[in-house]
């Protein structure tokens, strides 16, 4: 019989099982994906096993921005769309928050509201345009109101979603020092909320942009949207590369702004 | 000022919560509220501010409050319930403005509150960056800053490490020794119970009825962790909860 005490034991480390599930994200390597990809296209289209009908090559794309800009041509298509953005985001955002919180607020209010939201929240806006065309007259009003209209839906979705999770024990404290209804409201439950309504506020912009094309498709001179649409039906690759890679830009801001509202509004989260 | 509950009873759908509880808030003097979980003595506070209404009986405020109070009933919760987007003077100033309290008279107010829970150096501080002892400091300030006739403390110490729960129950004992204040201390937590009750009410479980109600005549700033007349006035205490907190324990939740 061996004795045990005697015998060394076998030493090896404890192995190591944690980590993982916590992803980061090194902001160079997002660049680095566009560098590649685009890249590769350049690569692709004059080494010549893409064709330039397939895709257009990226110098040529750049090429048509950088004339675009040279020309003027950028900002009096890009000026309208912005217009367009800024009213009808702005409608849109506004009376959804608005709405969102009453619906987080009162009862009637989200009984009788929460189904209409569900309702109109799948139609495809674009489907309406020519209703609202009818009602706004095919100049600028219909289009902010596609738009607005668009906005609207997630908006209101995201802000009540936010209000409904608003910590309960802190709106008892304010009762419970008797503060007004109006302080509850203004200085607990919205800054409460904002978390919330910021993000919700992403998602509704992104929806904007896309918005905003389907608005230029009727009766626009100028603006990115109504650009682009001319240069598909023309088959203009360029061109149509070119107008999405500014709303693509345009979004990418429109987030960034998003954020950086974030960090300075919400810097007391933790 | 003192608060009275008379034939207090208490309903949740179908479940009752709490029976025919006769109770008076004496002025100047700390009542303890023990009893097993479920024994509805967090409803019980919730009454006697004002928050909920019991299904029978009467809750009343016996006297009027000093005219210098901002704010006669004011709960201690045991989340803290501070906004985390205010900073801890912030949090106070809220309440006073929302008061009508003139700015100046509002920052004396805070900078006073805040020395007498020794929080000056934290004044600009957020939440974020506070302990949980700070945290509960910070609300034991704002609840000082409305001047209470009661204050109404939901296990304020219940969500603090042992340590910290020492220490935040002297500076209690301190803060009610320099002024005494009127307050009901609800808690699950014997210890706190005998050191900082004058009058300690035991639940029983659901319902929650009156058990007992033990009177302790040493004064608060003599007491110590361990006075043997306070361990056996806790041994007490929890030979009349233990069966009931055992019975509470094995219950199933239902509702």
């Amino acid at each position: 019989m061996t004795d045990i005490a005697t015998q060394t034991p076998d030493v090896r480390p404890v192995e190591f099982r944690g980590g993982g599930f916590r992803p980061s994200s090194p902001r160079w390597v997002g660049a680095l994906v566009f560098v590649l990809l685009i890249a590769f296209l350049e690569w692709g289209t004059r080494a010549g096993f893409i064709s330039s009908l397939t895709v257009p090559r990226p110098s040529d794309v750049f090429l048509t921005l950088w004339d675009l800009a040279a020309s003027g041509a950028l900002w009096t298509n890009l000026a309208p769309s912005l217009m367009r953005l800024l009213v009808g985001g702005t409608i849109g955002a506004t009376v959804g928050i608005a709405v969102g919180v009453m619906i987080g607020l009162f009862s009637f209010a989200r009984a009788g509201l929460v189904p209409l939201v569900a309702a109109i929240f799948p139609i495809p806006k674009i489907a309406l345009l020519p209703l609202f065309v009818i009602w706004f007259g095919i100049d600028e009003a219909s289009k902010y109101a596609l738009i607005a209209f668009g906005t609207f839906t997630p908006t209101v979705v995201s802000t009540y979603g936010a209000v409904d999770n608003v910590d309960r024990s802190l709106i008892r404290m304010g009762q419970s020092f008797g503060l007004r209804w109006s302080t509850v409201v203004f200085r607990i439950v919205l800054p409460g909320a904002m978390p919330g309504i910021l993000s919700g506020l992403r998602v509704s912009l992104a929806i904007a942009i896309i918005l905003l094309v389907a608005a230029e498709m009727l009766g626009a001179e100028h603006g990115i949207g109504a650009y682009i649409l001319q240069a598909g039906s023309l088959y203009d690759l360029e061109r149509l590369f070119a107008g999405v890679t500014i709303l693509s830009l345009l979004g990418v801001l429109l987030s960034a702004a998003v954020g950086a509202v974030e960090k300075h509004v919400l810097g007391w989260r933790t | 000022m003192e608060l009275r509950l008379e034939g207090v009873s208490h309903c949740y759908g179908d479940v009752e919560v709490i029976r025919n509880i006769d109770l008076s808030i004496p002025k100047g003097r700390i009542v303890c509220i023990v009893g097993p979980s479920g024994c509805g003595k967090s409803t019980l506070l919730r009454f006697l501010g004002g928050l909920e209404r019991p299904t029978s009986g009467t809750v009343s405020q016996v006297g009027e409050p000093p005219a210098d109070s901002i704010n006669p009933l004011t709960y201690v919760f045991q989340d803290f319930a501070l906004l985390p987007w205010r900073t801890v003077e912030g949090n106070i100033s809220l309440i006073l403005s929302d008061h009508g309290v003139p700015k100046k008279r509002a920052d004396e107010i805070i900078s006073d509150v805040l020395a007498r829970t020794k929080l000056s150096d934290f004044r600009k501080a957020l939440p974020k960056q506070l302990s949980g002892g700070m945290k509960q400091r910070v609300a034991i300030a704002r609840a000082l800053a409305v001047n209470p006739a009661v204050l109404l403390m939901d296990e304020p110490l219940s969500a603090l490490d042992s340590q910290t729960r020492e220490l935040l129950m002297d500076d209690l004992v301190d803060l009610w020794t320099r002024s005494p204040f009127t307050a009901v201390y609800v808690t699950h937590n014997l210890a706190e119970a005998v050191r900082l009750g004058h009058q300690i009410v035991v639940l029983s479980r659901r319902p929650g009825k009156i058990n007992e109600v033990v009177e302790i005549d040493t004064p608060l700033a003599d007491r110590s962790a361990t006075d043997p007349e306070l361990e056996r006035t806790q041994q007490h205490l929890w030979a009349l909860m233990r069966a009931e907190a055992e019975a509470a324990d094995m219950e199933l939740i239902d509702d």
